[in-house]
């Protein structure tokens, strides 16, 4: 009888101690600890920042346009954040953020981010859908989420992308034990299982890594861009004329590369040959390695530049060049793009390093916004096109979801996080994403918001799920653990929108909690978080 | 609406590289705003006055997800060894068969067309669920719009405050709007005896004017020093869309118990029964397309056993359907079709099931003035595949259900690229048509 009272005793014991480890703010995670300045002091890093912003500044000054002024410090980390992470920050990290000496807030909190693995779990997945697409594809032979995890590893450990690159497009192997070889998978033929569809896999390689579309010139040559030939695209599909899956995985077979001719059904064999700098690619070789060695070529400029304007959308939600896979071959280039895309190759394809400089410009610190005191002063669609003030665009679904399930929780929600949490993320984040609907591959086209998402945030599940009050829930424990009006309001803005309010807001909503306690202050307060969580501020980067 | 939209899209495009953020941003918003525009449904009229004849307005497609057997639904073969002994019975068409767990809809055939050789390349439930209903295979350059957001984005709003593409019962991959926007997407819903999700405020009505009005206060203070950036998200439109449509009468459109228990259990006590009547009642709102699911026929193991299971469902919902459409009047005005990603395998394999088989399968259409009690097609009584040569392909039915709902299969949108596209590559099957 005894051992029963001590097992119990023991139970609840466990559970008091959990609950209240859960309530006390944890240690600060490792990568934010050692925080070393130097390479963001480099002379070599600060003179790249300077260049671009230079690129920017002289055509505000040729237009007199005035520039939206710098962003507050926790505009910029909910960018950064949300373009690295997927979520907006949490209030841990906004205290931590907030203890940092001014002079280096951003660049701490950036490298803290690239070490996280949450960062490289969601750069894996956006990358993935250049690369692979999210068709789950073959069966048997595709397997979607080894690939990702195997590219969040690459990206973890911040392997040179050019490497990176080559190994995709050369890849051999199985697809389980050498998961690049995916990227070849994916396109095997429905109805043969062997061979490869050669055309899905150049234009990959012509989207992704060169951001050309040289697949518009698949069927017939293309109708707006006139330098794309169908021979040019044949002659990089052919490149992987010979690629076959066996029983050993990938490899290089015996077979060639025949199109059938639209117009006399006669079939012809086609040789690799690559649509531009014929000189960079070498004669002899494995059709797919020389693909690798032409791609990834140094002199091979569209394949920095590609990535450049890649990283770029993915900080900004928007390129540098619209569509993001469609960047001029033969006419001049924004000189941002030239001078990033000269740094990522100067310093060997470093991929932390370009994001970190991109987050270190002074465009992409700017406000969204003009101060509204200053007479005059208008946001105009000159601003916009010449970036002088920073971009609006609407977040990607698992943004938002992110977001809201960051914003139910005090703490951050990473992969130290109790497991149930991270399980009920996953349900919710799929069943949430199927309501709100996926922008899928063509995930950096702008899209309007619409309805039925408006609906899934207003009344769905999930947000219902999240505010509502509960013990563990943020809305409720601010509720009854500020110490007073004025402090529950600032923090549930810190959370739901990584801001202060404004003293209207302030006053606005604690006249909405004055005087009440209990279970119509926690009412109260998830009143408070729907309202912030439906907000156009919420669901947009701004 | 859509005269509109097509202007803007393609006076950019055809310019050169004017295709950027802020014109996707305003074209989309726009288009996502007309659901409930008044001038939109101004154009829509004048639009219909204009194109004269009586084509078909809505599309109901009953998807088979997984994969239906045409050997036991539409193309049985009895007596041969690829029956597997499944039975064949008599429609009320001479000369035309089903196999016997349809027995129902056999006594509709007159007003059904049955195509029994459909061919694709596709043997994946993903790439095969694609093609059927975009009408084209997977490319990696863009994603295709599928046939109820073609409509929509074709054919005039009317009077509809309700979303004019719904999917009932959705599996992995609904109905959606692909390069035409998001906001052609279907609006998913489950089993119509349950509540339609997210329509209904979670708090009472004080309580969500208290919300409502809070948001301005967050707003007002966001639009500070970015006034029209705020407004060209039209965020705040969308949320009184939102909230129009939730309050809208065209809701009882998905209530269906507003039905007979006589009419509801002609349909049959089965989510897929429920669904077809339902997407009868939304037709009549001018929703443009219904998509209803009913999953359970990727019969690997137990295939007889399966399709029994599922014939027991699709054939009363089906039957009456058609029957309720006749007697109201509806049938010319709404094409259905019957289709699934693909066939089964002729062979029956060891654990009594079939595979996945796009070398000859069935898709049924009626309705929308498509003639009825035809066959069009044959299958080999000993299994051997159809050619790609000799079968019908789905494009040609895409372009079949086009040209029934009026529109002209090679009008052409601009697809990213940017480059033309046509709505179908294939040009519409006379013999349905006639």
């Amino acid at each position: 009888m005894w051992m029963r009272n001590l097992v119990f005793g023991g139970l609840c014991l466990t559970g008091v101690l959990v609950l209240a480890s859960s309530l006390r703010p944890r240690v600060t995670p490792e990568q934010w600890k050692d925080f070393d300045p130097a390479p963001f002091k480099a002379a070599d890093f600060k003179a790249t920042v300077a260049q671009v912003n230079l690129a920017f500044r002289d055509p505000w000054k040729r237009e007199g346009l005035v520039p939206s002024a710098k962003a507050d410090d926790l505009a910029i980390a909910r960018r950064i954040s949300l373009a690295l992470t997927g979520t907006i920050p949490s209030l841990e990290e906004i205290r931590l953020l907030q203890s940092r000496d001014e002079s280096h807030r951003i660049d701490w909190w950036m490298q803290g981010l690239l070490e996280d693995r949450r960062s490289s779990d969601y750069l894996a997945e956006r990358l993935a859908r250049s690369y692979v697409g999210v068709i789950n594809g073959p069966f048997l032979v595709y397997r979607r989420r080894r690939f990702v995890s195997w590219l969040s590893d690459e990206i973890h450990e911040n392997r040179p992308y050019d490497q990176l690159v080559r190994s995709l497009i050369d890849s051999n192997g199985l697809w389980t034990s050498e998961p690049a070889a995916n990227f070849i998978t994916v396109a095997i033929k429905p109805d043969s299982n062997e061979g490869v569809q050669e055309n899905v896999l150049a234009s990959r390689v012509s989207r992704a890594f060169l951001g050309v579309r040289l697949d518009c010139a698949e069927c017939h040559d293309h109708p707006f861009q006139d330098q794309w030939k169908q021979s040019h695209f044949n002659g990089l599909a052919a490149f992987f004329g010979r690629a076959e899956n066996s029983l050993a995985g990938v490899r290089d077979g015996k077979s060639t590369y025949e199109v059938q001719d639209r117009d006399t059904l006669e079939k012809q064999t086609i040789e690799p040959s690559v649509p531009f700098l014929p000189e960079l690619c070498p004669d002899d070789g494995l059709p797919r390695k020389r693909l690798a060695d032409w791609v990834t070529h140094r002199d091979n400029k569209a394949f920095s530049r590609a990535m450049v304007n890649r990283c770029w959308a993915l900080m900004f939600g928007r390129p540098l060049v619209e569509p993001v896979d469609n960047i001029p071959t033969n006419e001049p280039l924004p000189p941002a793009l030239e001078l990033l895309a000269d740094d990522f190759v100067t310093h060997g394809y470093d991929l932390h390093r370009l994001l970190h400089l991109i987050a270190a410009t002074e465009t992409f610190q700017l406000d969204s916004a003009v101060d509204p005191n200053v007479a005059g002063h208008e946001l105009t669609d000159r601003h916009e096109e010449l970036w002088a003030t920073f971009p609006i665009s609407r977040l990607r679904p698992e943004q938002v979801v992110g977001g809201v399930v960051q914003a139910s929780s005090l703490a951050t929600l990473d992969y130290q996080s109790h497991v149930i949490f991270r399980a009920v993320k996953a349900a919710n984040t799929a069943n949430f994403i199927t309501r709100y609907g996926d922008a899928g591959e063509d995930e950096l086209a702008e899209h309007g918001g619409t309805i039925p998402q408006r609906l899934v945030m207003m009344n769905g599940e999930l947000v219902r799920d999240r505010t509502q009050e509960g013990l563990l829930q943020a809305s409720t424990r601010i509720a009854q653990m500020a110490p007073d009006d004025a402090a529950a309001i600032e923090t549930a803005y810190l959370v739901v929108l990584s801001r202060s309010p404004t003293a209207d807001e302030a006053e606005h909503f604690q006249g909405r909690l004055a005087g009440l306690k209990g279970r119509d202050r926690n009412r109260a307060m998830e009143d408070i978080y729907w309202t912030l969580l439906n907000s156009t501020e919420f669901s947009w980067n701004h | 609406m859509e005269p509109l939209n097509q202007q803007t899209a393609r006076g950019e495009d055809l310019f050169g590289r004017g295709w950027n953020r802020r014109t996707w941003l305003k074209t989309a918003s726009l288009a996502g705003a007309g659901w409930l525009s008044p001038v939109a449904s101004m154009l829509a009229r004048a639009e219909e006055e204009r194109s004269g004849g009586e084509p078909a307005q809505s599309v109901i497609l009953l998807w088979m997800g997984g994969g239906n057997s045409q050997l036991e639904t539409f193309d049985p073969h009895p007596g041969k060894s690829i029956s597997g002994e499944t039975k064949a019975i008599n429609t009320n068409v001479a000369g035309v068969q089903f196999a016997d767990g349809l027995p129902l809809l056999a006594e509709q055939m007159d007003s059904l067309a049955i195509v029994r050789n459909v061919v694709t390349k596709e043997g994946d439930h993903e790439r095969g669920t694609y093609l059927v209903k975009t009408g084209y295979s997977p490319l990696p350059v863009m994603i295709h719009p599928t046939i109820g957001a073609i409509l929509c984005h074709e054919l005039p709003v009317g009077g509809a405050e309700i979303p004019r593409h719904v999917c009932i019962m959705p599996n992995q991959w609904p109905g959606r709007g692909g390069f035409l926007g998001d906001q052609y997407d279907a609006f998913k819903m489950g089993d119509p005896s349950g509540k339609l999700p997210d329509v209904t405020s979670r708090v009472p009505d004080d309580r969500m004017q208290r919300r409502l009005e809070d948001l301005n206060a967050v707003e007002s203070a966001f639009a500070r020093g970015r006034v029209a950036r705020v407004k060209a998200t039209l965020h705040q439109e969308t949320v009184a869309s939102a909230r129009k449509m939730m309050s809208s009468e065209q809701l009882a459109a998905f209530e269906v118990d507003q039905e007979s228990a006589e009419l509801r259990e002609r349909y049959g006590d089965s989510a897929f029964g429920r669904g077809c009547l339902v997407a009868r009642r939304l037709i009549e709102k001018g929703v443009r397309c219904v998509e209803v699911n009913l999953n359970g026929w990727d019969t690997h193991t137990g295939n007889h056993e399966g399709c029994k299971t599922q014939n027991k469902q699709l054939d009363p919902a089906f039957a009456s359907l058609i029957a309720d459409l006749k007697e109201r009047g509806l049938m010319e005005k709404t094409l259905v079709v019957c289709a699934g990603e693909f066939g089964r395998t002729p062979n029956i394999n060891p654990l009594g099931g079939r595979d996945h088989w796009p070398n000859g399968f069935s898709v049924v259409l009626a309705g929308g003035g498509i003639r009825g009690g035809q066959v069009l097609g044959e299958t080999d009584p000993e299994g051997s595949r159809v050619s790609h040569e000799q079968g019908h392909q789905i494009f040609d039915i895409h372009a079949t259900i086009l040209k029934a709902v009026g529109l002209d299969p090679t009008t052409e949108n601009i697809a990213p690229g940017p480059r033309p596209l046509k709505l179908s590559e294939g040009s519409p099957i006379a013999e349905l048509l006639g």
